[in-house]
């Protein structure tokens, strides 16, 4: 079959404006060749900044803002679309190749109808008529198993959820019958459940279509999947490209074999549970507003060791670490610590409550004030607690550098010049300043890239093991689970659904949400969708 | 702050409102003529013993310029300091009480603009008494409600940000998250709001000095001498359009003085890489 897409030799470059200095042109991709044939799918994979979006949008001939493509070939048809022009590009975009973002919920006008818009670039490209285009949008919306396919189009994208929008996005991108769609990480901003039933969908629609795809992610496991090959990126290089039984099973670089092994870890889980630090007894909690979020929670982190906290987005999990830090005294129940009742609100809490408890923020780009230096950040809780001040201050502050393994000489740096690994590290060495029994981790390493993670949990338990402190880590992740806790809590809708032992809590029989939970998370394997969706029973999905 | 990697443009911005400070605060040794003091014609032409003419009363313009100097930046500046004192800490306190307090002050707020400001000034300075302070006093109430405006908006975006949240979890007071956590990361726009505000500050001065209610004669004010002058425009005198440029560049050269530290403050790495 000949090849439908064909990149030859991608070059791409930027102009970067280094403050005080010439403007100078990196090179973002280079030397970046593949081929695919129609009907097939290729998976790019890699960190951010990796050029996989990069890639993905050059294949509809478009650079984002200041980005140049400056060498090689994208062959459409065996036709080169850079050479095409302006009026040229237009015409392909959207009618032929079609490009779905990430961010759904951003990419939809809200003051518009959904089947408006699903049909929109159709009808701008007079492919069909309004009524054909109709009868595909519901013909779409039905291969995607959207509910009420007939009327799903006359709602505004603010009445349907964040995994149907996403659906929604992707039967615009099928609507004129394009020939490549281009997915730029369309599961990642949804909850695992979720994403479940979007990766069917749309591989079910791609199935169903006959369309090639670019499918660009940087989860390897979910890309497993939905593609036929894979191509490994990293630094705008192809590190490695090859089929996914390949690629999954047998990865050559040592790179790929690092994001392979990465979401393997398993920490041994403590041999038995230690008495409780801090133990939740049927705490319920309601906002200003009257809205109850959460229902009579109970359960207790251990001594030096983790409770996990699991949940979807809107569970209640982050609810609870802001019941525990007193930002939301809870309505009901109560909240001992060290075997003391522990003062429900925030304002009346003595220094030493407050200093005993520490909370690590989800992002640590806005956790930080961007005014401070990192000698700032991490010596204000140390003169706080401690009055510490002067030579004995930053005594102790390189020693917490060194805990979090960066050293002094990040000292007087500001946030915006570290890496988002670090600043993390920074926010953990804020919170071990304080001397902290207990640190809440909320989702600390849900915006960092799976080695980056991968690298601030194996500092995390480190430090448990040196400091005996406890942790309550909240994360929508089982891996994370699996590689870091001792004790798991499951939450589902402001409720605790079972909580206990790791290895109790993971192990059937189970209810049905866990079930459903546990069930919903990639493996790293092939055909671990397709076995999963024979055994669930999809809802959303009309198979 | 480091004087020596300051622009070009900073440079002749500190050295015009640097010019305008000596004027102001030597006056009385700079002036050849006394401030009152009528030496000749009426709008005689530049040169000679008149570097700038005289003025429609036969007054030196040179001598007024300078004297002029010394009242509009004392009045137009004290009352633009003045009010972004006041309308910062309100605006601040409003964020950080939240809930009844700052329905309050921005309720109240709201009342007084909405009133016209010209109008409300001419009220207030026609009942009290015509002094100085007083005038800088309702200039800068009347101004402080704007900045009020700005402040709120943008404490509002850094009072949510997690690092607030960090300080108050941490136990830190008040005073502590608004002048370290809020004040540095707002600091940038409403520099630049000062820069606008003074020179706003010395065209209602000039206003309220062209409806006499402002600085009374015969004491000289840059917005006054242009009234004055006015009407030698007819007759192709340019005694009014001196110190109307007075005015423009003084506010340019103080936008630029707060444009290099505006750059400063807005740089999130401390200046270190700025040219």
């Amino acid at each position: 079959m000949p090849e439908l897409l064909s990149v030859r030799n991608l070059r791409i470059e930027a102009t970067a404006y280094p403050p005080g200095e010439a403007p100078r042109d990196v090179t973002l991709v280079e030397g970046v060749s593949f081929d695919l044939e129609k009907g097939r799918v290729l998976g790019l994979i890699g960190e951010s900044g990796a050029g996989k979006s990069t890639i993905g949008l050059a294949a509809l001939a478009y650079g984002r803002g200041g980005v140049r493509i400056t060498g090689g070939e994208v062959l459409l048809n065996g036709a080169d679309i850079l050479k095409l022009g302006r009026n040229g590009v237009r015409e392909i975009r959207g009618s032929k190749v079609c490009y779905v973002a990430q961010s759904a919920a951003a990419a939809f006008n809200p003051a518009l109808r959904l089947g408006e818009q699903v049909i929109e670039a159709t009808l701008q490209h007079g492919i069909m008529s309004r009524a054909e285009a109709e009868e595909r949008a519901i013909y779409l919306f039905r291969v995607l198993g959207l509910p009420d396919p007939e009327t799903f189009g006359r709602r505004f994208p603010h009445q349907v959820s964040g995994g149907q929008l996403q659906r929604a996005m992707t039967a615009m991108a099928l609507c004129p019958n394009p020939e490549l769609i281009v997915f730029d990480e369309p599961t990642t901003a949804l909850d695992v459940t979720t994403q479940i039933d979007v990766l069917a969908a749309i591989k079910h629609a791609i199935e169903q279509t006959k369309t090639a795809a670019l499918y660009i992610t940087h989860d390897l496991a979910v890309v497993a999947q939905v593609s036929d090959d894979i191509m490994v990126l990293r630094q705008g290089r192809t590190v490695e490209y090859g089929s996914v039984r390949q690629i999954i099973e047998a990865p050559r670089a040592e790179y790929t074999r690092a994001l392979v092994n990465v979401r393997k870890r398993n920490r041994e889980q403590a041999a038995e549970q230690s008495g409780s630090l801090l133990k939740v007894e049927n705490v319920s909690a309601r906002y200003p507003n009257g809205l109850n979020v959460l229902h009579d929670i109970s359960l207790h982190v251990p001594e030096g060791q983790t409770l996990a906290i699991v949940g979807e987005s809107g569970s209640g999990k982050s609810t609870l670490a802001r019941v525990i830090t007193g930002l939301l005294p809870p309505s009901e129940g109560h909240i001992t610590f060290a075997g003391q009742p522990l003062t429900p609100a925030l304002r009346n809490r003595s220094k030493d409550e407050l200093r005993r408890i520490q909370l690590i923020h989800q992002m640590a780009d806005t956790a930080m004030n961007p005014r401070q230096t990192v000698r700032e950040i991490i010596g204000r809780p140390l003169t706080f607690y401690f009055g510490l001040r002067g030579a004995a201050k930053d005594a102790r502050i390189r020693e917490l550098l060194d805990q979090i393994e960066m050293g002094g000489g990040f000292m007087d740096r500001y946030p915006a010049e570290l890496s988002g690994g670090q600043k993390q590290r920074v926010a953990i060495a804020r919170a071990l300043a304080a001397k902290p029994e207990l640190i809440l981790c909320d989702e600390p390493t849900s915006a960092l890239d799976p080695l980056v993670a991968q690298g601030i949990l194996d500092l995390l338990v480190r430090l448990q093991e040196e400091t005996a402190v406890s942790y309550v880590f909240i994360t929508h992740d089982i891996d994370i689970v699996r590689a870091i806790a001792d004790s798991v809590a499951v939450m589902h809708q402001g409720r605790v659904v079972r909580s206990g032992p790791r290895s109790k809590v993971l192990s059937p029989p189970f209810d049905d949400y866990t079930d459903l939970l546990l069930k919903s998370v990639p493996e790293m394997e092939v055909g671990w969708l397709e076995r999963v969706l024979e055994t669930r029973r999809m809802e959303s999905v009309g198979h | 702050m480091n004087l020596r990697q300051a622009p070009l443009s900073a440079w002749i911005g500190m050295a015009g409102v640097a010019l305008a400070l000596i004027c102001a605060v030597f006056a009385p040794w700079i002036a050849p003529y006394g401030e009152g003091e009528i030496v000749g014609d009426i709008w005689l032409p530049m040169g000679g013993d008149y570097w700038l003419g005289t003025d429609n009363l036969g007054r030196d313009l040179l001598s007024r310029m300078i004297y002029g100097a010394r009242t509009t930046i004392l009045v137009s500046l004290t009352a633009t300091v003045l009010s972004f004192a006041i309308g910062m800490f309100l605006s601040f306190m409003a964020v950080v009480r939240g809930g009844g307090v700052d329905q309050a002050l921005s309720r109240l707020n709201d009342l007084m603009m909405a009133v016209p400001t010209l109008i409300f000034a001419l009220v207030v300075l026609a009942v009290l008494p015509q002094e100085t302070w007083i005038l800088i006093l309702v200039m800068a109430v009347l101004d402080s409600t704007r900045v009020f405006r700005i402040g709120r908006a943008v404490a509002l975006d850094v009072a949510v940000m997690d690092f607030v949240e960090a300080a108050r979890l941490r136990g830190e007071g008040k005073l502590w998250i608004v002048f370290r956590e809020i004040l540095p990361n707002t600091l940038s726009t409403l520099l630049a709001e000062f820069g606008l505000r003074f020179a706003f500050a010395i065209l209602f001065l000039s206003t309220l000095s062209f409806l006499g209610l402002g600085i009374q004669p015969p004491t000289a004010d840059w917005g006054g001498m242009v009234k004055d002058n006015k009407e030698g425009i007819i007759f192709g005198v340019s005694a009014s359009l001196i110190p109307g440029a007075a005015i423009a560049l003084l506010a340019i050269c103080i936008n630029l003085v707060v444009d290099w530290l505006m750059k400063r403050t807005s740089s999130i790495k401390g200046g270190r890489d700025d040219a």
